[in-house]
């Protein structure tokens, strides 16, 4: 959608309107529990997956509940090395938010800043750069993320690049739109005249206006990326096997679903699959909290 | 109008050409087909004359014009390892995926415009909420594990769908069709599903959201002030101004859906373009690649220029000589 400029109001209103909407509650509830969890998985975890020394090859493709070599309970089973699934989620899920994050944070920092600029210096260079962007965001996210973490290999730094190329678009245009409509307003002008850096100008006053509409897609866009890391993983154009992200736990589970071991792949599905709908919940909430077409 | 027409063409070959030097690079850079082609005990007369053949040894533009040169004249090159012309290659693969994407987005649309408007018209009843829920699930939910979910439960639980290939096909135009028989169809519904659950979800956002803010607006008042019943309102009026960003969709869907669909014939085994794309990146099928993203970026340009020029039939503003 179209970023309109947002009328700042009070932050105490926009959070006891959140704290009103019980689903996106739990959902933002969810979120900070999954970082938690995977920020001290490390003291969490019954046992630490990559630790080669601690797997016993008896315990492999044990069911739920089954109690292996370390004396412990597999809660939700071990995979084709003998890996407690419980630990090797939490581990994977550590790989996930951390590509996520990191391709959304850097995207955002790209696209906040051209979007601006863009908006700010105006004419050709405006032009130029509006042009490529809806030339980009006419491709799918995900094919432009396979063909460049396909032209480019495994690795965590490629999968990177991969994502914030397929994703900064969407932030420089929401900035473009909400720092157009901040760029005519008469405290700009003032600044302007007084007179301030444009550089000052658009980092102190029109990034900070235009911040609403861009937090918005960075729920969504982090969200997008953790799935498209799994995605390209499950394809096998994501991360090395070193980097056991959730993606690729459940591409090595795939071959043991069709025999009936389905823990392997469900499981960590299951994980990332909570952690993307959590987020999804709370962009969806807070767009139509920001959304100024839908007051009445 | 015709100014315009023509400029957007105008634009959409440079794009075109801007796209295909990027691949040519893009692919150019990664692996290097010799080591796929000759095996390493090849003596070193053979090594020349195959890299002589395939035109290895000249530098990139020289290659990339050799390319443009044959690609202009219809020949998209050979491949490595299926040894046969790219462009045959990719005509009998083809089919198979147009099929899948094709069913796939008119099951979105058939099954989720509906749903959406009636979101969008009642957003506080239980039924949208549902709905609503729903589509944030398909939204968020990865297709490549909605894929293994759908095989877990229809072929491995009740065993009742198969879990991948095409079935019988029966031949039509010199082409194989898979929808055209029931073995077939048993095997395109699975995937056909996988593939349109996205697509469904954002057809159910797109028209709620256009809906709800259509249904706020003053043609809907005076609309309702006029005495014209409910069904017709929605009919005449909601439909057609939400149907502007459906348009734009709806065709921009049919080129994501090939590219969606490299997940889904990956997991169903299909024996489409997808799969082959994955195949070729996997033994660096150089040309296979080139062709395959050439003929997605001409598709998506294709599309955002048909779309563009139906913008300007739809939508009376842009009729008048304007455009971006």
């Amino acid at each position: 959608m179209t970023a309109t400029s947002v009328t700042p109001r009070s932050s105490n209103g926009f959070w006891a309107e959140f704290l009103r909407h019980p689903v996106p509650v739990a959902a933002a509830i969810a979120v900070v529990a999954i970082i938690l969890l995977a920020v001290f998985a490390p003291l969490i975890a019954p046992q630490d997956p990559y630790d080669l020394a601690s797997l016993v090859l008896r315990d492999a493709r044990r069911a739920p509940g089954y109690i292996g070599q370390g004396g412990y309970i597999h809660i939700l089973g071990t995979d084709s090395q003998g890996r407690d699934l419980f630990s090797a989620i939490l581990y994977g899920l550590r790989i996930s938010l951390q590509m996520g994050l990191l391709a959304g944070a850097i995207a955002f920092t790209i696209g906040a800043l051209v979007g601006s600029a863009a908006a700010y210096v105006g004419g050709r260079f405006e032009a130029l750069v509006m042009r490529l962007v809806d030339l980009q965001l006419s491709f799918p996210a995900i094919l432009l993320a396979f063909v460049v973490a396909a032209l480019l290999g495994q690795g965590k730094s490629q999968l990177i690049v991969a994502l914030v190329f397929s994703q900064y678009a969407y932030f420089v245009r929401t900035a473009h739109g909400a720092a157009a409509a901040e760029r005519n307003k008469d405290y700009v002008e003032a600044a302007l005249s007084v007179p301030m850096s444009g550089w000052f100008v658009v980092t102190r006053h029109i990034l900070p206006n235009a911040l609403p509409p861009l937090i918005v897609v960075a729920t969504v866009q982090v969200a997008s990326a953790i799935s498209l890391e799994a995605t390209l993983s499950f394809l096998g154009v994501g991360l090395p096997p070193t980097e056991p992200s959730l993606g690729m736990l459940i591409s090595t589970g795939f071959q043991y679903l069709l025999s009936g071991r389905y823990w392997i792949s469900i499981y960590p599905g299951v994980a990332l699959i909570i952690l993307i709908l959590a987020i999804n919940i709370v962009g969806d909430q807070v767009r139509d909290q920001l959304n100024p077409r839908l007051k009445k | 109008m015709i100014a315009f027409i023509v400029r957007r063409i105008w634009q959409a070959m440079l794009v075109m050409l801007v796209m295909s030097m990027l691949v040519f690079m893009g692919v150019f850079v990664i692996g290097n087909p010799v080591d796929v082609l000759i095996s390493p005990d090849a003596t070193q007369e053979i090594r020349q004359r195959v890299i002589e053949q395939y035109g290895l040894d000249l530098p990139v533009w020289q290659q990339y014009l050799q390319f443009m040169n044959s690609l202009l004249h219809g020949d998209l090159g050979r491949s490595f390892v299926y040894n046969m012309p790219v462009s045959e290659l990719i005509a009998s693969r083809l089919p198979a995926t147009m099929e899948l994407a094709v069913i796939a987005i008119l099951l979105a649309s058939v099954v989720g415009i509906p749903l959406g408007v009636y979101a969008g018209y009642k957003p506080d009843s239980w039924l949208s909420k549902a709905i609503m829920a729903l589509s944030i699930l398909g939204f968020s939910v990865p297709t490549f594990w909605i894929g293994l979910m759908l095989i877990m439960v229809f072929a491995v639980q009740f065993g009742i769908m198969p879990a991948g290939g095409r079935g019988d096909t029966i031949t039509l135009f010199g082409v194989p069709w898979s929808f055209l028989t029931p073995n077939g169809l048993h095997h395109l519904a699975l995937p056909a599903l996988n593939l349109s659950l996205f697509k469904m979800s954002m057809m159910i956002r797109l028209s709620a959201s256009g809906t709800r803010e259509v249904m706020l607006t003053d043609t809907i008042k005076f609309a309702r002030a006029a005495g014209i019943d409910e069904h017709t309102i929605l009919r005449r009026h909601v439909l057609r101004l939400i149907s502007i960003p459906l348009v734009t969709v709806f065709g921009l869907e049919l080129g994501s859906t090939i590219a969606f669909a490299v997940v889904t014939e990956t997991i169903y085994s299909w024996p489409g373009l997808g799969k082959l794309i994955i195949d070729s990146i996997t033994s660096l099928d150089r040309p296979v690649m080139v062709a395959y993203l050439m003929l997605v970026s001409l598709l998506f340009i294709t599309i955002n220029l048909v779309v563009d020029l139906a913008y300007a039939v739809l939508d009376p503003r842009m009729r008048q000589g304007g455009g971006k």
